[in-house]
């Protein structure tokens, strides 16, 4: 691959993949609120 | 107080299907077809500055929205729109929010249908030994429904298959059907594209029939053109990918927030969900079809595919291709590529039923069963004409009076709406309340004044594009006393009919003209039938807003 395509590619997939994980991530590791909250399958959960 | 039992089981599930519901086939066929049109890769300067600019703004605006208009136990926007602010007229510009959902999943629950028969085909070994020309002829054989094919009307019968699909898993609500196909479909789809683009990149020359190495179709991707950025259609080129890609204007982003409670985060879902996209999008939606197809047919090929557009590519160019690499071998990746169009198509699809399913369990109390049923119904007949008549251009109609025009429309005024009526102080309350981020300022100066004045100006580009999407020359033009062309694509060209009358006057072929002037009556026809669709939504809201008045609702 010529340089510039090299550089363009791996910075633009870097960056997107970066920030996509970075909030997914962050989803996971939020505390959930306190119930009632709007999902179903959590409301046996200790908070 | 949200009055549905419906409700999401868990957060990464909501993400997950808002996600799937942004990922469809655009993402792999679109997408690189318009980053090598328009300036390889400096396309993803404007490309990520459109996302930034309209993109995410939009998110928190359609996720504000849904979740506001949910809390007065509204799940389609009409009246979520309604109310946000008393003006009666923002009742009917929500109608677009079902109108656009309805036409749309008419011919893309057939396009969906095409990845089910692609994925039969190719278990069945159909495109083994066949040449390009012979895998071509299938797909045209097949969208012909006079033409013989290996079950009688084929596309007839995996139309019904897809449309039996949508309707059971849309029948089981939420929770059991949309979301749980998002936890299975979309981590699915990730690891196909992930398989498939790891093949592609590792493409070498004299391997398994291919002529040229991946890094000759990456180069021709990835190379950046900078003076393409200063060309005002890369950047209109740009923003509408955007608009496409995340689902934006459609009324589905909302009808799935409406299920969400006040206190609940929507900042951070809006961005994992959105980003999430753009990954699927950028990363393996450009690691796929542009270097296998280059490595195996070339540039010019593949750029003279490319200019009629990426289903040709996805399906007449693709199972030849893969045939290349021996018939087991096959069989994976074409399961493979058509499965994973078919999850992106699904997710797509179910999002575009969860509006109408609202709107008529709001509407009507009917249970999540018959509206499901319902909506398949009318997908059944909406969308029947985009099978029988794929050929003379109705699909096309479909796609562009649901599929973009009026998507502009609804996502300029909603931007309105939200910015300049319901006020940006509400507003940008609203998008931080339970937020798990901290959102910028800057997306409040974007979106009360950026983004809606950026709308408004894609939406006037697609009503007066000029010819070829030139907008320098047509500029120039208009200075110099010339006037302006429309192009055919553009509102004024496609309400005139524009490109298949000059082809009228430029033959001479009585058969030909018969044919081209049968195309214009089915146009009419088709706008007519879609223009009755929007028509009766209206008349069903009108209705439905005297009754919540009377209630006190609005």
């Amino acid at each position: 691959m010529n340089t510039a395509a090299f550089l363009m590619m791996i910075f633009t997939t870097s960056f997107i993949t970066g920030l996509t994980i970075y909030f997914f991530i962050k989803v996971l590791k939020a505390k959930p609120k306190q119930e009632p909250d709007s999902y179903s399958q959590n409301d046996h959960i200790k908070r | 107080m949200n009055q549905t039992k419906q409700a999401w089981g868990t957060r990464v599930g909501l993400i997950l299907a808002m996600a799937g519901n942004a990922v469809g086939f655009g993402n792999f066929l679109r997408f690189p077809v318009q980053a090598i049109q328009n300036g390889g890769g400096a396309f993803i300067i404007p490309y990520l500055v459109s996302f930034v600019m309209l993109g995410i703004p939009l998110l928190f605006i359609e996720w504000s929205i849904g979740r506001f208009g949910g809390s007065y136990g509204f799940h389609s926007s009409p009246f979520m729109m309604q109310s946000m602010d008393r003006r009666r007229l923002w009742k009917y510009v929500g109608v677009f929010g079902i109108f656009s959902n309805i036409g749309i999943a008419s011919y893309y629950c057939y396009m969906e249908s095409w990845t089910l028969a692609y994925i039969f085909h190719s278990i069945i070994g159909t495109f083994n030994g066949m040449d390009q020309h012979q895998v071509v002829q299938v797909f045209n054989d097949y969208v012909s429904i006079n033409k013989a094919t290996l079950i009688p009307f084929e596309p007839i019968v995996f139309f019904l298959i897809c449309l039996g699909i949508n309707v059971y898993i849309l029948s089981k609500g939420l929770c059991g059907g949309v979301e749980k196909v998002a936890k299975i479909g979309m981590p699915l789809l990730i690891v196909f594209g992930l398989l498939l683009a790891i093949r592609a990149v590792t493409l070498k020359a004299g391997t398994a029939g291919a002529i040229y190495d991946s890094s000759v179709g990456l180069n021709f991707l990835w190379t950046p053109d900078f003076d393409s950025i200063y060309n005002p259609k890369v950047w209109f080129a740009a923003a509408s990918q955007i608009f496409f890609t995340l689902s934006l204007g459609m009324g589905s982003i909302q009808a799935y927030s409406s299920y969400l409670r006040k206190k609940d985060d929507i900042a951070l879902n809006a961005m994992s969900a959105g980003w999430m996209n753009e990954f699927v999008e950028v990363v393996l939606g450009g690691a796929i079809i542009i270097p296998i197809a280059v490595g195996y047919l070339g540039i010019p090929k593949v750029q003279e595919l490319a200019s009629l557009g990426g289903l040709g590519l996805g399906f007449k160019t693709i199972p030849y291709l893969f045939s290349q690499w021996g018939p087991l071998m096959a069989t994976i990746a074409g399961v493979m590529w058509f499965g994973l169009l078919f999850f992106a198509g699904i997710t797509s699809s179910l999002a575009m039923g969860t509006p109408v399913q609202g709107f008529l369990e709001d509407e009507f109390g009917w249970s999540r069963k018959k509206t499901a049923i319902t909506f398949g119904i009318i997908i059944l007949i909406i969308g029947m004409p985009t099978v029988l008549f794929f050929n003379q251009g109705v699909f096309d109609e479909y796609d562009y009076w649901t599929g973009s025009f009026s998507l502009f429309v609804f996502a300029a005024f909603e931007a309105v709406l939200f910015a300049w009526f319901f006020g940006i102080k509400k507003g940008w309350e609203e998008i931080n309340l339970g937020a798990d981020i901290k959102v910028s300022k800057i997306f409040r100066f974007l979106i009360a004044y950026v983004t809606p004045v950026l709308l408004i100006i894609v939406f006037l580009g697609a009503i007066f594009t000029p010819t070829n999407n030139d907008w320098i020359a047509a500029f120039n033009n208009l200075l110099n006393g010339h006037g302006w062309s429309f192009d055919h694509e553009s509102l004024v060209g496609k309400i005139l009919n524009a490109g298949l009358k000059e082809q009228i006057t430029a033959t001479t072929d009585e058969n030909v003209i018969g044919e081209l002037k049968y195309r214009i009556l089915l146009a009419n026809l088709a706008r007519l039938l879609l223009l009755s669709v929007f028509v009766g939504i209206s008349l069903m809201v009108r209705k439905a807003y005297y009754r919540h008045k009377k209630e006190g609702r609005l």
